[in-house]
């Protein structure tokens, strides 16, 4: 996609306190790998997303070191246990330096 | 009408190998892989357990090749996962991803999508809090289409 | 050397591809997405070569089908937000957005794609939703045409064509001059052409649920697109898979939207009948 690269996160609006919950984040990138060439034989460079992280009210919750082998348009899937409400806060590191973040809230109960 | 597909995959593969067979210095190969996983098993020998890696056995575009990671852990006090390698012996760098985990995952497992150059070996190693390494491997099939593939 | 023997190899794996390949039953399994069953398989309206319509959906592997079944994992649903995003942005000369006519594309365009292609009397030739968009955008807008397979319009299409999501294929054949545009199209779909010699019914009719190499053969049918394919890691637009599939027979390839390629829609989207909208399908 040539449009800026644009996060989609799945995360559930409420759960029970200790319950796992699944969340779910994609984001439009290409992830060019640094490995292809282009039409005149040119290496084409390496523009990946190198980082992704999930935060819970500043938490760690998950975090990933992506390298050029992660397909196109990054797709994550993991757990989250809470014992609190709060705000989840999901980062992706561009290698220019680019940082795209987004959040959700969800109420525990 | 059983799927008597292995035969057209064996042929494929074998062509896939053999294209490729050319450019053998610039790809990762086995002991590259090996390598990685010792850096991170800190030189221990992972044992099999606990971990389980699930791929397909039959991928049919290499480009988006869905992988998941599951570690047997309770996630709390000394029970702990810290993180898991993800590794490929066949592509151009072993390399794939890194997650890191934490008390508030609730559970070691997470899931995405890979690229795999060719049929070849998928591996994922975890390592636990008290240092311990656990490691899983599935061989993955990567099939070459017939239209545009 | 090397490289002769993979010429070769590759060379007998696709010419001899249609004789030796295996056949495998297309699955028996459901499709429900965002709580919604698709319709995957149909009867076959009258003078339809097969009795029933499948989705290309049941010849994908598990991995690629569950991809499609998760509305959240399908990465095509991307161009549906951008799509959304273009659908309200204001372009050219008038000052006007989709949405400054067809307000929310949830009620207006809800089903339109799954009855597309469409006679168009003024044009006097059955129109897509693509030039459907480029009518639009020149004649209501001030804006330039998108140029085929310029990501707006990919996305653009995607996002319309989503409104119908479940919404059974039915095209309109008595409009206009339709039943002679499919039955040209139907003679292209059976005309034999490229160094390699095949129809489109050559591989989606003769040999539907055979392998070509290692891909397994549907009926090539065209409910799913625009399509999120993991080779390409992005969207392909139903013309720019008609062209791709021309290209691998080795002939010269008609230009998107040709009076041809236009025929072959109508035709191809009526072999269709009945099967849901899929809108963004996943394919390999």
């Amino acid at each position: 996609m040539a449009a800026q690269p644009k996060p989609r996160i799945k995360v559930p609006k409420e759960a029970k306190a200790g319950e796992v919950v699944s969340i779910k984040t994609l984001i439009s990138h290409e992830m060019e790998s640094g490995q292809r060439k282009d039409k005149d034989g040119k290496v084409i460079p390496r523009k990946i997303i190198n980082k992704f992280a999930c935060e819970f009210n500043g938490t760690p919750v998950f975090s990933c070191d992506i390298d050029p082998a992660i397909s196109a348009n990054p797709y994550f899937e993991f757990s989250a246990k809470l014992t609190e409400s709060g705000t989840f806060k999901f980062t992706w590191i561009d290698d220019d330096g680019a940082i795209y973040t987004d959040e959700q809230k969800i109420t525990v109960n | 009408m059983k799927i008597n597909r292995r035969h057209m995959l064996s042929l494929s593969a074998g062509a896939a190998l053999f294209s490729i067979a050319g450019h053998r210095s610039a790809w990762a190969d086995v002991p590259a892989a090996e390598k990685r996983i010792m850096d991170f098993a800190g030189g221990k020998t992972p044992a099999s357990g606990k971990i389980t890696l699930t791929a397909p056995e039959i991928a049919e575009n290499g480009n988006t090749v869905p992988i998941s990671v599951n570690v047997e852990s309770a996630m709390t006090g000394g029970d702990m996962v810290d993180s898991v390698i993800i590794v490929a012996d066949g592509n151009p760098n072993p390399e794939v991803a890194t997650f890191h985990f934490t008390a508030l995952s609730g559970t070691a497992v997470a899931t995405t999508r890979m690229r795999l150059a060719k049929t070849q070996n998928v591996i994922a190693v975890a390592k636990m809090a008290d240092g311990s390494v656990f490691m899983d491997k599935k061989e993955v099939k990567v099939t070459i289409g017939g239209c545009g593939g | 050397m090397k490289r002769l023997s993979v010429l070769l190899l590759v060379s007998v794996a696709s010419i001899s591809g249609l004789a030796v390949m295996a056949y495998a039953d297309p699955v028996d399994d459901t499709l429900t997405i965002d709580d919604r069953e698709m319709i995957i398989r149909a009867k076959a309206p009258k003078g339809h070569p097969f009795d029933e319509v499948l989705s290309g959906w049941l010849f994908r592997e598990s991995e690629t089908r569950a991809t499609e079944a998760d509305s959240f994992a399908n990465p095509g649903m991307l161009a549906v937000e951008r799509g959304e995003e273009l659908w309200n942005t204001v372009d050219g000369s008038m000052g006007k957005s989709c949405s400054s006519c067809h307000n929310d594309a949830s009620a207006t365009m809800k089903d339109v794609g799954a009855h597309f292609p469409k006679w168009d009397a003024k044009a006097r030739k059955p129109v897509n939703i693509e030039m459907k968009i480029n009518d639009c955008r020149t004649e209501r807008m001030g804006a330039e045409p998108y140029k085929f397979d310029a990501e707006e319009q990919v996305a653009l299409t995607t996002y319309i064509k989503h409104q119908s999501l479940g919404t059974p294929v039915q095209i309109d054949l008595s409009e206009g001059e339709m039943q002679s545009w499919w039955e040209k199209g139907k003679e292209l779909y059976y005309t034999r052409t490229g160094q390699l010699d095949f129809s489109c019914a050559s591989c989606h009719e003769k040999s539907m649920g055979k392998f070509i190499r290692a891909d397994h053969l549907s009926q090539g049918q065209v409910n799913g697109f625009p399509t999120y394919r993991f080779n390409t890691a992005g969207m392909v637009s139903l013309h720019n898979r008609f062209r791709g599939c021309i290209r691998d027979t080795r002939a010269e390839m008609p230009k998107a939207f040709s009076d041809e390629l236009m025929a072959l829609e109508v035709y191809v989207t009526w072999r269709g009948t009945g099967l849901s909208v899929e809108t963004p399908a996943v394919r390999q």
